[in-house]
């Protein structure tokens, strides 16, 4: 992040301000007060089976829905913001959308991949399985990682900005609009979900382990606010570059037509009119 | 709406005759979708009962890595000596060219269907139990399968990585098509107890909304 | 009236301004001669006029329409011939078909009648002297030369209001040349406007009055340069 310096592209080169420093503090102490209340603080999904009395449920896997939950509905709500920015690309042709969606996009798929690796982690002693093929949002979700995964690669290729903004857009909403059937497909296709339809009714709801899962979905929203952010900075900074970098290209392109290749074309059209010239034509074009 | 339909016949019309001369198509994808399907019978120890079980996914995996072949064949029709240029300032729609080139490859990949049935009857030994349903979900599939890769064809053309990108972009889109339409096969060749017809209807959807959405965004990718 | 009206056009190729901010303008009827260096902008100066780039900054209007925006691009490709370095023709397809698809998909009717597709490719092929033997070839077949008569009997076939030609003369013979000057003729006594970027400077010159000379991404006439004769309206 470094210090703001005047210098290079305009009013900013780098992606803190001190209000996002705040927020950065913010967050990061969140994130660590969410650790020790999901990790420490709170108890062990245990209950007693009514009639023999064994005891059942989560256990201490359970914790880790404090993170994997909230980052879900953050995943989710990441590519929303990709998918009407997309929209906005497409309509409003401005670059403010562009990178918006770019950003979104790429925190979306971070949190998208967390959102799989902690459920196989959780899967794992509660399904009894790191992977679960007829399980509705899981296969939902690994799609939509991958379709943002070609998303993501298409945005490292061509290198017209504009074009490749209009396509991504396309790729964003076909994706967006392809997920409802492939929900529909894998819900179909087994007929049958692991996940409960609501995690929380069946567990032992106690103040801390709501305010938990609470704090679990603050937390989240404040590191994707905080990513975009800075994804966003980075993003707009690349814009800046770019049209920075056009200015100086023109600039060039005009000094290149004002010396060498003004007494060269002009020296074109002399060196046909006599035979002084054509000096003054081939020494003009060593010099340059 | 006449205009684009005629004019969607006229480029579909033109890259049929060119794929009747060149036979690129028939010589080379149609042969590879054969050769996979060979290869998942050595790839799963050349038993009946097994091959039997799987036809259907098999079947639907080889259509979509043939299809894919002739996706790429489709849109290099339009990249060598000036005729993307020329497309474009022809007048033509970006609907119509979207509608003609899919038409286009849907007849293919109806093409590719037939023979690959064809290899399930003579390699894996499958019956048909409803050949209408069999028909039928192929068909429905095929739209879907024509217009996703013609969409993504368009869009992964003009990049220097084309061939790489194209099937990352356009399988997983695809994801919902290869359920479905093994499911629909699966009833149709008696492998699993499940409703055909019903995947069928979510097949139909899925070519819907593929065919719309890559009709109105074919403009977005060919237009500067 | 002009035809072509370009203020301070600034267009890029990906990164890189391949126009640097050009002042033209053309008027109807007239014969303009584009030349410099190569990378001077010249193809992408006729592709601008085409409705195929977007102008960066500046205003371009061609045949009345503003080509900043996205439907003045489209009308305007309708009415505008390009004859760029490919010549747009399928090698699988007879010389015949690659003339009746171009055409159809430029809107003219199919079947013959004045304004069918049979009738205008028939003249069209007439007009470039294709021979007939190679009328039912495949493009394949066909010397580069021939490809680039063919591609311009497709132009023909459109009657365009605006003629743009890159390098006209590349890659043909003498009766090739002596064709295209001849339809340059034609092209602005019907009431068209051609603009050619060349190398071939003598020959140009007897068609055209009036030389630009682009370097740099811009138009650097000097003292000897501009409009030698003919004006801008």
């Amino acid at each position: 992040m470094g210090t703001t310096t005047a210098a290079g592209l305009g009013q900013r080169d780098t992606t803190g301000s001190p209000r996002s420093r705040l927020l950065g503090a913010v967050t990061l102490l969140a994130v660590a007060v969410l650790g020790v209340l999901a990790f420490v603080l709170t108890d062990p999904d245990v209950r007693i089976h009514p009639t023999t009395g064994e005891e059942f449920g989560q256990f201490d896997a359970m914790r880790l829905l404090y993170v994997h939950v909230p980052l879900v509905v953050m995943a989710y709500l990441a590519y929303g913001l990709c998918a009407v920015a997309s929209v906005g690309v497409l309509v409003k042709k401005t670059p403010w959308w562009d990178v918006t969606a770019h950003a979104s996009a790429e925190v979306g798929t971070v949190f998208c991949g967390l959102v799989l690796v902690t459920g196989s982690i959780w899967g794992r002693p509660v399904w009894n399985t790191w992977w679960e093929w007829g399980d509705v949002r899981l296969m939902s979700t690994l799609v939509l990682f991958l379709m943002f995964t070609g998303y993501l690669a298409l945005r490292r290729t061509t290198d017209d900005p504009r074009r490749q903004a209009r396509r991504a857009a396309v790729v964003a909403l076909v994706a967006v609009l392809d997920i409802p059937l492939v929900n529909r497909s894998v819900e179909w296709w087994e007929n049958r979900t692991l996940h409960q339809r609501s995690t929380l009714g069946e567990l032992k709801i106690e103040d801390l382990t709501l305010f938990t899962l609470f704090f679990g979905f603050v937390t989240a929203g404040l590191v994707l606010g905080w990513l975009l952010l800075h994804r966003f900075r980075v993003g707009w900074l690349e814009q800046a570059a770019f049209d920075h970098g056009v200015a100086a290209a023109i600039a060039e392109r005009h000094a290149e037509s004002d010396e060498a290749e003004v007494r060269r074309a002009v020296g074109e059209r002399t060196a046909e009119e006599g035979p002084a010239d054509q000096g003054g034509f081939t020494g003009g074009e060593t010099g340059s | 709406m006449g205009t684009i339909l005629s004019d969607a016949l006229l480029v579909a019309g033109r890259d049929l005759r060119i794929e009747a001369r060149s036979r690129v198509v028939l010589d080379q994808v149609v042969p590879f979708s054969v050769l996979v399907l060979v290869l998942f019978g050595f790839a799963l120890d050349a038993d009946h009962h097994t091959l039997r079980t799987f036809a259907p996914g098999l079947f639907w995996v080889a259509v979509l890595l043939s299809a894919l072949l002739a996706v790429q064949r489709s849109t290099a029709l339009d990249r060598a000596d000036g005729t993307d240029t020329a497309l474009r300032m022809s007048g033509l729609s970006p609907a119509s060219l979207f509608l003609g080139r899919a038409a286009a490859v849907y007849v293919q990949v109806v093409a590719l269907q037939v023979v690959l049935v064809g290899g399930l009857l003579v390699f894996y030994g499958v019956d048909v139990e409803d050949p209408l349903l069999l028909v039928v979900a192929g068909l429905v599939a095929g739209v879907a399968v024509a217009a996703a890769g013609t969409l993504y064809g368009a869009l992964a053309s003009g990049l220097g990585v084309r061939e790489t990108l194209l099937p990352i972009l356009l399988l997983p889109v695809l994801a919902p098509v290869l359920i479905g339409a093994t499911r629909a096969y699966e009833d149709a060749l008696g492998s699993a107890a499940v409703d055909g017809w019903a995947w069928t209807g979510l097949l139909a959807v899925a070519a819907l909304v593929l065919t719309v959405v890559g009709a109105s965004a074919h403009g977005a990718l060919v237009e500067d | 009236m002009l035809v072509v009206e370009l203020r301070a056009a600034v267009a890029l190729l990906g990164r890189f301004p391949a126009l640097s901010g050009v002042d033209l303008t053309v008027g109807a009827g007239e014969t303009v001669l584009i030349r410099g260096p190569n990378g001077a902008g010249k193809t992408t100066l006729l592709r601008l006029c085409a409705g195929l780039v977007r102008p960066e900054s500046g205003t371009v209007t061609v045949l009345g329409h503003d080509l900043g925006d996205g439907t003045g691009r489209r009308s305007v490709r309708r009415r505008v011939a390009l004859l760029g370095h490919g010549a747009a023709l399928y090698d699988d397809l007879t010389v015949v078909e690659n003339l009746r698809f171009w055409a159809r998909a430029a809107g003219l009717a199919a079947g013959s009648g004045p304004d069918g597709v049979d009738d205008r490719v028939g003249g069209a092929l007439d007009r470039l002297a294709v021979p007939d033997r190679l009328v039912n070839q495949r493009a394949s077949t066909l010397s580069e030369g021939q490809r680039r008569r063919v591609a311009l009997a497709a132009l023909v076939v459109r009657r365009p209001d605006l003629w743009l030609m890159d390098e006209p003369h590349a890659g043909l013979d003498q009766t090739g040349r002596d064709v295209v000057d001849g339809l340059v003729v034609e092209a602005v006594a019907a009431g068209g406007t051609v603009v050619v970027s060349s190398h071939e400077l003598e020959r140009v010159a007897a068609l055209s009055p009036r030389v630009v000379t682009l370097a740099g991404g811009r138009v650097v006439d000097g003292p000897a340069g501009g409009p030698v004769g003919g004006g801008t309206g």
